[in-house]
């Protein structure tokens, strides 16, 4: 009797260790990442860092290290596919959390579920194939490896993310609600537009948050189709770099222990920074939608 | 409109609303369309390009004369090899901590805590992941760039979200179960071993298939932990550079010097990635369509 009550509690410490060994990971990515990435500002300021417009780190005599090129070549891309991927993400979720029931329902979000599984290489390569030529062809430019590609890549990959965090966030919504714009007389369209999206806004706004956190860390698609030129963006035709193809471009290339090797791991703490304020605030906002409807 | 109007609109007035609310709902559905119809245009053109060059000699070759022929055997082992390792890793932590947050946790700061961190988790890049593994496992714990290393760095990256569908399949599980068991006499944990986990083993499973597929597509967490170009042996020890199939079509479409030479073969490399990912999820969604059918759980 009393061995089981030792294996219980032996049992139940275990399962603790286990939670928060994973939790630790957390701290252990973000410590890495400090670690490395603080080692960057022995061979260069933070404040050229930061704010420098230059990212050549192979540049002879005087290698520059300046985010800004690379931050907006992330933020470039992230805005266009966002600018792609809001619209037709909220009408699909309606759409769908309104007006689909049963099997269509399942199956539909079955495939944009399946689609959000395709591995970003085979769509980085559909880009390249597809894309890229019909983009060169259609606006008269010699290469559709660009910043139009990238964000048009990264758009169709955000959409999966925002339909199916903002279906969950219009399902939420009480029946009740929607009955009682029906006993008011009002049509399932005015219900769907006037009532259940405003109800639901945190919810969709946290759907955004994701949909730009998974528009900002992609990395494989990106890289095969943006072109990777690391200068400032003037047009959508233009290459772009993003942080996250830089690491992957010069990590390889880089050597243990310079400042070029810590400076990429100085770009995976901005990443790692942006991600992490955009999971915490729609976090926040998915539970704030959730308060919003018990009274 | 005056406000003593009580009466019901006229038909035609009803009837023009209705046509307006089809209008309405029929403008929302179109994205929706046009999303699924690229979706199903993406999987039909890869297979018709790949499917021609798919054949026994492709799968079960390695690459000959500098990728320009033979097959991708050495890429389909070495995927399914980090894949494995990863999972050795994050299988077992991931349920435990999966049981612990769901039978365990007080609602108190620390269970909040674990939570959110590893919610956060699974929102950070992979690319990040792939940074950590070179600074924890390639360098740090010297591993180098091996199976080991990538195996390890994929499973700290799909740990956050095979605990989140194992928490979500033990939470399925009714109350009634462990009360029941314990009212006999039984201790949690066994509660918890006969009355819980068998029951929610289909839905851990889906989340353990999702996470095999999704993983078996990632890149940037191999890239510089131990994936290669190229390797004229398969991976006989942990401790060996390997090949891998999403890495392999991405050295193929981008950086291969015979770049239109080597695209039918790039085809089919992302045929045959894509068809054992959707092989995997199909598996998946087939266990929750039946386990959504069958755990009613009425009494």
């Amino acid at each position: 009797m009393r061995l089981r009550k030792v294996a219980d509690r032996a049992v139940r410490g275990v399962f603790l260790a286990n939670a928060i060994l994973s939790a630790v990971v957390l701290l252990g990515i973000l410590a890495f990442l400090l670690f490395y990435g603080v080692r960057t500002f022995s061979g260069t300021p933070l404040l050229k860092f930061l704010f420098g417009t230059v990212w050549n780190p192979d540049a002879y005599g005087e290698p520059s290290y300046g985010l800004l090129p690379l931050l907006l070549g992330s933020f470039a891309s992230t805005a266009i596919a966002l600018l792609i991927a809001i619209p037709l993400g909220i009408a699909s979720a309606v759409f769908i959390s309104e007006r689909l029931k049963g099997w269509v329902r399942v199956t539909v979000k079955t495939l944009v579920e399946l689609f959000a599984g395709f591995p970003s290489v085979v769509i980085g390569f559909f880009g390249l194939v597809v894309l890229a030529p019909l983009i060169a062809r259609i606006f008269n430019v010699p290469s559709g490896l660009n910043l139009l590609n990238a964000g048009l890549l990264l758009g169709l990959m955000s959409l999966p993310t925002i339909i199916s965090v903002a279906d969950d966030a219009l399902r939420v919504v009480p029946h009740s609600y929607r009955e009682a714009a029906y006993a008011l007389g009002a049509t399932p369209w005015t219900t769907a537009t006037r009532i259940v999206l405003p109800a639901a806004r945190s919810g969709i706004l946290a759907a955004v948050m994701l949909g730009f956190g998974r528009a900002v860390g992609e990395t494989m698609a990106v890289l095969m189709v943006a072109g990777n030129a690391a200068l400032m963006p003037k047009s959508l035709f233009d290459p772009i770099r993003t942080i996250t193809s830089t690491i992957a471009i010069e990590l390889g290339e880089s050597a243990f222990g310079d400042t070029h090797f810590y400076s990429l791991f100085a770009l995976g703490f901005v990443l790692f920074l942006l991600a992490l304020a955009t999971n915490l605030i729609a976090e926040s906002l998915i539970k704030r939608e959730k308060r919003s409807f018990t009274l | 409109m005056s406000t003593t109007e009580t009466s019901v609109p006229p038909a035609r007035k009803l009837r023009r609303r209705r046509f307006g609310d089809n209008v309405g709902f029929l403008l929302l559905a179109v994205p929706l369309a046009l999303f699924v119809l690229f979706i199903l245009y993406m999987f039909f053109y890869l297979f018709r390009n790949g499917l021609g060059v798919i054949n026994w000699q492709f799968l079960t070759q390695a690459p000959t004369k500098g990728m320009t022929e033979g097959g991708i055997w050495p890429c389909i082992v070495g995927t399914v090899l980090v894949t494995f390792v990863s999972l050795v890793f994050s299988v077992p932590v991931g349920i435990c901590a999966a049981v612990y947050l769901s039978e365990y946790a007080p609602a108190n700061f620390l269970t909040r805590a674990i939570r959110s961190a590893i919610r956060s988790l699974a929102g950070i890049p992979s690319i990040v992941y792939g940074l950590f593994g070179v600074a924890l496992f390639v360098t740090g714990l010297k591993f180098g760039l091996s199976v080991l290393s990538s195996g390890l760095t994929l499973g700290l990256m799909n740990l956050p979200w095979i605990i989140a569908t194992a928490e979500e399949a033990i939470n399925a599980i009714p109350g009634s179960f462990r009360e029941g068991a314990m009212a006999l006499g039984a201790t949690k944990w066994e509660a918890i071993r006969h009355n819980v986990l068998p029951y929610a083993f289909p839905g851990i499973l889906t989340g353990v298939l999702l996470a095999v597929a999704r993983t078996m597509g990632e890149t940037a967490p191999i890239l510089f932990t131990g994936v290669t170009y190229y390797t004229r042996t398969i991976p006989t020890s942990l401790s060996q550079k390997f090949m891998a199939l999403p890495y392999h079509l991405f050295t193929l479409a981008t950086q291969h010097d015979q770049i239109s030479t080597v695209r039918p073969i790039a085809f089919g490399t992302a045929l045959v990635l894509l068809v054992i990912v959707l092989a995997f999820d199909a598996v998946a969604f087939v266990i929750r369509l039946r386990v959504a059918g069958a755990n009613k759980w009425q009494v």
